[in-house]
């Protein structure tokens, strides 16, 4: 398993990048994530989703989908796509320390 | 990888409620993934963008030699459901709602909230001008989120450079 620094802290990652242990993420981590993907700065409303998604993900063992999100975290779907531009769906897997979704929609 | 945007185009020209999810559920995960989506709806495919339709897309077991008596629930490994029995009164509504509440199970949402989630994730929907003419249908027949009524040559032109799918 590859393991990769980020914000100080060394953790282990799949091939795509994707961290493989949601207990190494730490904030500081999903800032220095978001940066490598273009999202300069994590507002509340992405802190809403990704926080979300951390919450679901320690439930079920699994990222949620996209629907799951917008369905369940009080972000729309318009908001997610601003908010997460050109692919929401491994990018807020990634910066919320989780492997890609499961499922299809 | 080049820098360019992917893109996909999906062509809509079956009206039955089977055909009508594939170009949605690869649509939503084209746009997912950060992929340029457009949707041409022509001929039956239609009624998927129809206000007084989508909601009442069907499947009709008659000629469909993919549909087992087993997904009835009738566990006869795999025998067909007789196209006699297919004929009988309420074998398509059956069937129609057979599908949907397997569909529901599985949090797949209907046809009509399907397609408004692909629009807000920014999917672009254009319906077919020969087959509006054909059916005498005009834009406010539409759900919102149709762009506009577009010739063969147009869709031509807005997909220059996309992955065509036709469903």
């Amino acid at each position: 398993m590859a393991t990769r620094d980020i914000a100080g802290k060394t953790v282990q990652v799949n091939d795509e990048g994707f961290m493989t242990n949601p207990d190494e993420w730490e904030k500081n981590i999903a800032i220095e994530i978001a940066k490598e993907e273009g999202i300069v700065e994590l507002t509340p409303a992405h802190w809403q989703v990704i926080e979300f998604c951390r919450k679901k993900a320690a439930e079920s063992g699994a990222a949620p989908t996209l629907r799951a999100i917008t369905t369940g975290s009080g972000i729309s779907t318009k908001d997610l796509f601003t908010l997460f531009p050109k692919g929401p769906a491994k990018k807020v897997a990634k910066i919320s320390g989780l492997g890609k979704p499961e499922g299809c929609v | 990888m080049t820098d360019e945007t992917r893109k996909i185009a999906f062509i809509c020209s079956k009206g039955t409620l089977d055909m009508a999810y594939p170009a949605l559920i690869m649509g939503w995960a084209a746009l997912g993934n950060g992929i340029d989506v457009t949707i041409f709806f022509t001929f039956w495919g239609m009624d998927i963008i129809n206000k007084a339709r989508v909601d009442h897309l069907e499947i009709a077991p008659v000629a469909n030699t993919s549909m087992k008596m087993s997904m009835m629930g009738v566990d006869t490994g795999n025998l067909g459901i007789p196209n006699l029995m297919g004929v009988l009164p309420g074998m398509t509504a059956f069937a129609t709602s057979l599908m949907k509440s397997k569909m529901n199970k599985l949090e797949v949402p209907p046809v009509r909230e399907y397609l408004q989630m692909l629009v807000d994730a920014g999917a672009k929907l254009y319906a077919c001008k020969m087959s509006v003419d054909m059916m005498d249908l005009k834009m406010e027949d539409f759900v919102d989120g149709v762009i506009d009524i577009v010739t063969a040559g147009d869709f031509i032109d807005m997909t220059d450079g996309a992955q065509i799918i036709f469903v």
